[in-house]
């Protein structure tokens, strides 16, 4: 075996840069879009909210039974048809493998983070509610000045637990065709045969960004303790 | 019930029934109290008094009789219910501070939201009753670096932002240790001596002799007596008063 090569690896850092910056913001955007959508799912289950309550259960108890990848798939061809109905317009509209991952990610990981959520508001303390209501606040402020910031505390490991994992997943769009990082690192080395060295380089990559995300999750742990004891 | 009467009261409870499921936690429970009247409610555990109390805020949902607040019938209308609690404070047993905010965001967050009052007005009369129960300095803090007795002082200077009419207390001291009892009850003593109407269920006899103008004994979701301290605590009428005294007095 020759001796690897590491200067196409240099070579094609810029190309790679454009990978991971596609990872990156399909991650934050999905983990925004998601977290909002995932507060919504749990917060209509969490006041049993008639109709939206059980059709939140089986939205989520449906994402998370599928892979994915085969979510990936059915959205790249059910949401255009989607779309059409929606605007009468008789035949698909097709919305590209970008918004496809975008929509796909944000209501996939919604799923996620609503079942870390609904943890989260089920393990704040009874006495919370009643303090609130016994100073006469709205449930809108209840939840939004007190118990969701609670909530955020208690959960953030977890959540961004789920984030890494997330972030992960964004390669999986290559069935798109779309290019991550991992596609741009597979691409160059099918061209030029240094598969070894791209996805050694590429290892090393994920490695130090998943790894320092885990010690900023180690540093909220500590924090969400010393927060809840007295 | 004549009108004179029906604007005096404070509090108004007519045959107030709550259940849980099949079992009755209040049975026909009738209690009025004046303004100004500090009220003292005892009894054996599982008797009622939280239940009782917790209605008065509608914290509880009580089933049938009615509930008169600062002349606000409670019934199901939301904005009632609230109007009810704007002028109602509540102290519990465990505190309920809010962990995440600090001591002064504790004492302001109703007031500003429930009550209309800017940031600056809200922060002034913060200090003012945190003056009163005497930890101004701690106002930066959180709830979880101050001691019991401090914090359950913060909560009774929250309940007081609020400025209400009635101030209800549910075993107050009961979550402290010893030495953190003294603290709290001077403070209520305080509270009482301004006037301000209160109903405070406590095990704490020498308080109650101190402070109150009627002792109401609850057993089994029923008020079995209700007298003033002298003749509750002297010569009370009912054999199970006089058991229970036996047993909080030795
Ligand atoms: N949410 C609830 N569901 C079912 N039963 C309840 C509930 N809350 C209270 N009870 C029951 O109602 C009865 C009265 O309870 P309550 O808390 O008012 O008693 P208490 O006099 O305050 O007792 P303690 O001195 O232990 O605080 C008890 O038997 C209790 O088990
Ligand atoms: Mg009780």
């Amino acid at each position: 075996m020759n001796g690897l090569d590491f200067s196409v690896v240099a070579d094609a850092l810029p190309y790679l840069w454009k990978g991971l910056q596609f990872s990156l913001t399909l991650t934050v955007v999905a983990f925004a879009a998601g977290l909002v959508l995932g507060v919504a799912l749990a917060l209509v289950q969490h006041l049993e909210v008639p109709v939206l309550s059980p059709l939140a259960k089986v939205y989520v108890a449906i994402m998370r039974s599928i892979p994915l990848i085969m979510v990936l798939f059915w959205f790249f061809f059910l949401v255009p048809l989607i779309i059409g109905a929606m605007m009468n317009s008789g035949r698909p509209v097709p919305i590209g493998g970008l918004w496809t991952a975008i929509i796909t990610f944000s209501l996939f990981e919604a799923a996620y983070y609503s079942e870390i959520i609904r943890v989260g508001l089920r393990s704040v303390n009874k006495g919370q509610y009643e303090a609130a209501k016994a100073l006469s606040l709205s449930t809108a402020t209840t939840y939004r000045s007190i118990v969701l910031p609670q909530v955020f505390r208690i959960t953030s490991p977890i959540i961004l637990n789920q984030t890494i994992i997330l972030f992960q997943d964004t390669s999986l769009v290559y069935v798109l065709s779309l290019t991550d990082l991992t596609g741009a690192a597979s691409k160059i080395a099918q061209l030029n045969g240094t598969l070894v060295e791209m996805y050694l380089f590429i290892a090393l990559v994920y490695l130090v960004i998943c790894t320092s995300a885990s010690q900023l999750v180690a540093v909220l742990r500590k924090r969400t303790r010393i927060a809840t004891t007295r | 019930m004549n009108q004179s009467n029906a604007n005096t009261n404070v509090v108004e409870m007519i045959d107030v029934c709550k259940r849980y499921g099949t079992f009755e936690a209040l049975k026909k429970v009738n209690l009025s109290v004046r303004k100004g009247e500090r009220i003292i409610i005892c009894g054996p555990s599982g008797s009622g008094k939280s239940t009782l109390i917790r209605c008065i805020n509608r914290i509880e949902q009580h089933d049938a009789g009615s509930i008169v607040v600062e002349g606000q019938e409670l019934t199901g209308a939301e904005r009632d219910i609230a109007k009810v609690r704007r002028e109602v404070g509540m102290v519990f047993q465990s505190f309920n501070l809010f962990p995440h905010l600090t001591i002064l965001e504790n004492c302001t967050l109703a007031p500003r939201r429930a009550r209309g009052l800017s940031k600056a007005e809200a922060e002034d009369r913060a200090m003012h009753y945190l003056s009163k129960v005497r930890i101004p300095d701690q106002a930066k803090k959180y709830p979880g670096q101050l001691s019991g007795g401090q914090q359950q002082r913060v909560a009774i200077a929250r309940a007081l932002c609020m400025e209400p009419r009635v101030m209800l207390f549910d075993e107050p001291t009961s979550a402290l240790d010893p030495e953190m009892v003294k603290e709290v009850l001077d403070t209520m003593i305080g509270l009482a001596e301004e006037g301000m109407t209160m109903l405070c269920v406590t095990h704490e006899m020498g308080f109650a002799k101190q402070v109150a103008d009627r002792v109401v004994f609850m057993d089994g979701g029923q008020k079995i007596e209700e007298a003033d301290p002298q003749t509750f605590f002297g010569a009370p009428e009912n054999d199970r008063t006089r058991a229970f005294l036996q047993q909080v007095l030795h």
